[in-house]
């Protein structure tokens, strides 16, 4: 944190002209009081009804916690703009926390950041922090196949045809992950079930995904999940084609009120709010964070008005379990959708396991390829 | 309901075709009326960006989807206003200018669309061709949008209108020789101005569909260059309305192909069956280029091939 007077950008672009004296005096009375300056950094747009929208509703929450002030900045592209993005922040606003959202801001810039500035706090969220990064660098993201696996037990009650659908943007880890959670979810309810994937290609790719979703419909599946960035597409695509859905990122419950299932959720502001509470106190800030149900990082949308008890009753078991920590959704003996054995019997990959976050096979039942 | 496997496949081409052709048919149609003037513009692909936001805006505070098209169809008469009368000025290359309003407009929609990525719109309604049939499939891909319908009969009037009618020949005579134009009485700066803003206005209702259609949504990835296609399937039309038709529907169900593909568990080869459009461009370009004269029906103040 610069020493002496200096001027905050945004403070002054909120002043009347005349009055930057005003806003000094404002700014040295924000900091004497001690106040956490955080900034957050999106990759879209703060509202896009999924992705980026969940972490702006985290920043939202430390937003109201007494003696923190959050600056924000949308649409920040993965390239050298998010080097220039947090300079401004740590030069100009005196930020000492700083939340990288997306992926592809870790490696190199995030890194590079961290190292320029030793005395500020970094934590992206998705990256992988090893030990030689810097210490002032870390990394936090959510167990949120958790809450697919329960959805997948829902769709697996409410399908007819016995046939799942999933609007995919790329076959990487952690989509496989979410597909295979769903799918095996809602083979609890009936092992018969099937997963069909269209993969679109790309995180935002609007036409495609309601093409895709139309398609899926075409082919008798009643309900479809989804993994891009922003799922309102295909939550409404649907919606108008009579089929259930369950919702990605943000609760879209209310874009479909008579096919809204539940939906996997994002909780940041538990990451976020225990962040910046550990820096007030004064404690050093872990480097590395995971977390699913238990740990309150992810959560489910509430049940449609249309998912029946039997339904309700065999998720809130499951999801009890999750919550206490002695259940496992990776257990073998799981084959994967080319009849390989991928986990033998008597093996179980907990949700902490590394080889999880390296997944590159879909599970029997999924019709689709990686 | 049925399994529908392959026959599943042939409907989603039919429905893709009539679904998704829309925008490339309105964009297309007025890059058309605007190049046979004599000039083209790039910026479609700004102004179909900028119409999808400010009708999902117009139809959200009024409460009314068609005065969003109305609001639309404004957009892109002004953008192409604004294109025209920067052509119009002294050593001005209509492309630069294109391609700079394609900037703009993305920006302007972007920046203004911000608040109107989460509400719900009223969207445009469906006719409905199959009210009798159980079937859902047939039934939703025969839920036609009136603004297909609309596109499909100017295609017709185009043709006719190009060929038959006194505007239809000014409009031509501007496009291959100013000069003739100017010693018939014609400004070719009017003519121009207006081809311009009747294409913008065509490229903006396009817009209008994408966002309070199909996919009926507003965000910053909606048109993902769907503008400039239309633009390229002009010259792949040989300026002629009827084949830009044609050459939309072709558009549409190449684009609905990867999807339904997948759905019928064929993962072979995705990602070529959604470059096949961008393909099937390229192919049909070799084609029918030749080294010994331009392109046939090329207008002939155009500047490429001028």
């Amino acid at each position: 944190m610069s020493l002496g007077p200096s001027f905050s950008r945004r403070t002054l672009l909120g002043m009347a002209s005349g009055a930057a004296a005003g806003a000094l005096a404002f700014s040295q009375r924000a900091r004497a009081a001690g106040a956490l300056e955080v900034g957050f950094l999106y990759v879209g747009s703060r509202d896009d009804y999924g992705y980026n929208q969940a972490h702006a509703e985290g920043a939202a929450a430390v937003k109201k916690m007494a003696g923190v002030k959050v600056l924000e900045e949308e649409r920040v592209p993965e390239t050298v703009d998010v080097v220039k993005s947090m300079d401004s922040m740590i030069e100009l606003d005196g930020a000492s926390l700083l939340f990288p959202t997306s992926f592809g801001y870790y490696n190199p810039f995030v890194l590079q950041e961290a190292k320029k500035y030793s005395k500020v706090q970094f934590r992206h969220c998705g990256g992988l922090w090893v030990e030689k990064d810097p210490k002032n660098a870390g990394s936090y993201f959510g167990y949120i196949d958790e809450c697919q696996y329960l959805s997948g037990i829902v769709a697996g009650h409410m399908s007819k045809t016995k046939k799942l659908g999933f609007v995919a943007a790329k076959p990487i880890p952690q989509v496989l992950r979410n597909i295979n959670a769903f799918t095996l979810g809602a083979q609890l309810v009936d092992p018969s079930i099937t997963t069909t994937v269209i993969f679109t290609g790309d995180w935002s790719m609007p036409v495609k995904e309601a093409e895709a979703t139309n398609a899926l419909a075409d082919q008798g599946i009643d309900v479809v999940t989804c993994h891009v960035d922003g799922p309102k597409v295909t939550i409404q695509t649907a919606e108008s084609r009579g089929i259930y859905t369950c919702g990605y990122h943000v609760d879209q419950a209310k874009l479909a009120p008579k096919g809204y299932l539940t939906g996997a959720e994002w909780n940041w502001a538990t990451v976020y709010q225990n962040f910046v509470a550990e820096m007030q106190a004064g404690k050093p800030l872990p480097n590395f964070v995971r977390g699913g149900l238990r740990e309150g990082i992810v959560k489910t949308s509430p049940y449609g008005a249309m998912v029946p008890a039997a339904a309700r009753a065999q998720t809130d078991a499951v999801k009890a379990k999750l919550v206490a920590g002695d259940y496992v959704i990776f257990k073998g003996p799981v084959a994967d959708n080319t009849g390989k054995q991928v986990i033998p019997p008597g093996t179980s990959h907990g949700q902490t396991d590394i080889w999880l976050e390296k997944m590159d096979w879909l599970a029997s039942g999924v019709v689709g390829k990686t | 309901m049925a399994d529908l496997g392959t026959a599943g496949v042939a409907l989603a081409l039919f429905g893709g075709a009539i679904r998704a052709s829309t925008p490339f048919l309105f964009v297309s149609l007025g890059e058309c009326l605007t190049e046979l003037s004599g000039r083209i513009n790039l910026g479609l692909e700004g102004t179909l960006v900028a119409g999808a936001m400010s009708a999902y805006g117009v139809s959200l505070l009024s409460g009314s989807p068609w005065l969003g098209v109305l609001a639309a169809a404004g957009t892109g008469a002004l953008l192409g206003a604004l294109h025209a009368g920067l052509c119009s000025l002294a050593r001005v290359n209509d492309i630069a200018v294109g391609i700079a309003l394609m900037v703009l407009g993305t920006g302007l929609a972007f920046f203004f669309g911000k608040p109107l990525i989460q509400p719900r719109a009223p969207m445009l309604p469906a006719l409905h061709f199959c009210v009798g049939c159980h079937f859902a499939p047939l039934r939703a891909a025969l839920d036609i949008n009136p603004l297909f319908l609309i596109g499909v009969a100017l295609a017709f009037l185009l043709r006719w209108g190009l060929a038959n009618t006194r505007p239809g020949l000014v409009l031509r005579t501007v496009g291959d020789s100013s000069d003739a134009a100017r010693a018939m009485g014609y400004a070719p700066r009017l003519v121009r101005l207006w081809a311009t803003m009747a294409g913008g206005s065509l490229a903006g209702i396009g817009g209008a569909f994408l966002s309070l259609y199909y996919p009926g949504s507003w965000n910053e990835g909606l048109s993902s260059g769907q503008g400039l296609i239309a633009v390229a399937l002009v010259i792949f039309a040989r300026w002629r309305p009827l084949a830009c038709l044609f050459a939309s529907l072709l558009f549409g169900a190449a684009g609905a192909l990867g999807p339904a593909l997948q759905s019928i568990g064929v993962h072979q080869g995705s990602y070529l069956f959604y470059a096949a459009p961008y393909a099937l461009t390229l192919a049909i370009m070799i084609a029918t280029s030749s080294r010994r004269h331009t392109l046939a029906g090329a207008p002939g103040e155009l500047s490429v091939t001028r």
